[in-house]
């Protein structure tokens, strides 16, 4: 069965963001790396980058796929996680823990209570 | 699952690293029923195949052996790939499921000068392919030790539990193993059995994602990629398998032009290099200059490097030659290498 936990904020281009205080992290969630099966490689952002919401900010590969990552909010990088270098799978594995994959400087924090509850994305990717 | 060919098939089951690897180091399974077959028979079945493929049918000395070959068409261009078997009473061509309509109407549109029937069997043949170092072993237990003594592209018949069905020792993974023909309605019993006599050898239900990879690994090419209508089998590499010397069939002339050295272009095999994975598509650059597009690429997922099909232009095809991939904004490096990328430990 697919987590996607009450905590967390979603968009439907299927990523995640968790919130503390001023700052999001975040990832895809574990219905997109479901679909997406067993991710080989995460190209991502350099800290210190601004992104726009919806902006591309990396890529996620699969065996199979390529596929672009979008912000869901706008914001600069503060962190990427690095682990994903040597270990994509954590993003199958940990998805919403050790799969994280930036953490932003919230610009807007409006912004982030008009995303997407978990209730609202479940029933999302049903339809 | 994935629509494919109208047949509704899942590209996974559990996972393609999953999958990939048990059938390098244990054992896969794999339902290919969506694969073609057609029978012919007739007493020029011999000379009409032998008409409408590229290699040479007088290769196989004795009835129960395959043959790999290709259909082309007369500019050299390729029909399809596919596997003629000889059997004691008929001749069974295998083809690919996206091509069984084209090449039935192919096939049959040659037939008429001949004394042959051609029958359409696709619907009522399943095909299971067993993969792996330990296919032998379990197909041996189930069916008797005799199977482990057919030679590679050797054909079986056996009888279990009142279900006749048949097998050739091939595969499309780079493993041993074998393609196991059998009717329709028996399929799914022949799938459940072979899934828990092989639970010991640490079996895996293998899904086309895995397929792919495996293939391409093992440097097999797969039409509408490495084969196509304006790619002919020597373009792809497989010169091995196309017997101009034979005497006459259908695009003969070409063929035998681009085999004895005449090719403005081919399919090579490149090591890619970094994390991202070249893919259909992608540019092939000598310098800054474009040679090229890559026709397959993927991990490697046993391999452990990068890994693509390209068809490029001569003359930057000779192993060795230092190429890059562009891969979004960048160009990757990447090297010409001897075929295939795997091969099996004998």
């Amino acid at each position: 069965m697919l987590s996607h936990p009450d905590e967390l904020k979603y968009v439907k281009s299927h990523e995640f963001v968790s919130v503390e205080g001023d700052v999001a992290t975040i990832g895809i969630t574990a219905f997109a790396a479901d679909q997406l099966g067993d991710v080989t490689f995460v190209e991502l952002p350099k800290v210190g980058e601004k992104f726009k919401t919806e902006q591309k900010f990396g890529v996620i590969e699969s065996v199979k796929s390529v596929s672009d990552l979008f912000m869901p909010i706008a914001g600069e990088i503060t962190a990427v996680n690095e682990n994903l270098n040597s270990e994509p799978e954590l993003v199958n594995l940990d998805t919403y823990k050790g799969g994280w994959m930036i953490k932003v400087k919230i610009e807007n924090a409006a912004e982030v209570a008009s995303l997407m509850s978990a209730e609202d994305y479940k029933k999302f990717i049903v339809d | 699952m994935v629509d494919f060919a109208g047949w509704n098939m899942p590209v996974q089951y559990k996972s393609i690293i999953a999958e990939h690897m048990a059938t390098r180091e244990k054992i896969g399974l794999f339902d290919v029923s969506h694969m073609g077959e057609f029978l012919v028979t007739g007493a020029g079945a011999h000379d009409f195949i032998q008409y409408i493929i590229a290699n040479d049918l007088n290769r196989l000395a004795t009835a129960d052996r395959a043959l790999y070959s290709q259909l082309c068409y007369e500019d050299g261009g390729t029909v399809d790939d596919l596997i003629v078997y000889r059997r004691k009473e008929d001749f069974l061509l295998v083809v690919n499921a996206s091509n069984i309509d084209k090449d039935w109407e192919w096939i049959s549109s040659h037939a008429s000068k001949f004394d042959v029937k051609l029958t359409n069997i696709s619907d009522q043949l399943g095909l299971l392919a067993l993969q792996g170092p330990q296919a032998v072993p379990l197909l041996s237990e189930i069916v008797g030790e005799w199977v482990s003594q057919l030679p590679s592209f050797g054909y079986g018949e056996a009888t279990i539990d009142g279900t006749s069905f048949s097998f050739g020792r091939t595969g499309y993974t780079g493993e041993d193993g074998f393609e196991i023909f059998v009717p329709t309605a028996k399929a799914e019993w022949l799938w459940n059995l072979l899934l828990e006599r092989g639970q010991a050898k640490g079996i895996e239900a293998c899904g086309l994602g895995a397929r792919d990879t495996l293939r391409l690994e093992a440097g097999l090419p797969l039409y509408g990629h490495e084969l196509e209508r304006d790619i002919s089998p020597i373009e792809s590499g497989l010169g091995w398998s196309v017997k101009p010397d034979k005497g006459d069939f259908i695009g003969r002339e070409v063929l035998a032009k681009q085999k004895a050295g005449g090719l403005e272009r081919q399919i090579v095999c490149l090591k890619g290099t970094g994390k991202a994975a070249p893919r259909q598509g992608y540019s092939v650059f000598h310098g800054d200059k474009e040679v090229g597009k890559v026709t397959s690429g993927a991990p490697g997922v046993f391999v452990g490097y990068p890994l693509a099909f390209a068809l490029v232009s001569m003359p930057v095809t000779k192993v060795g030659t230092e190429l890059t991939i562009g891969i979004r904004d960048t160009k990757v490096p990447a090297t010409v290498v001897n075929r295939p990328w795997y091969k099996r430990k004998k």
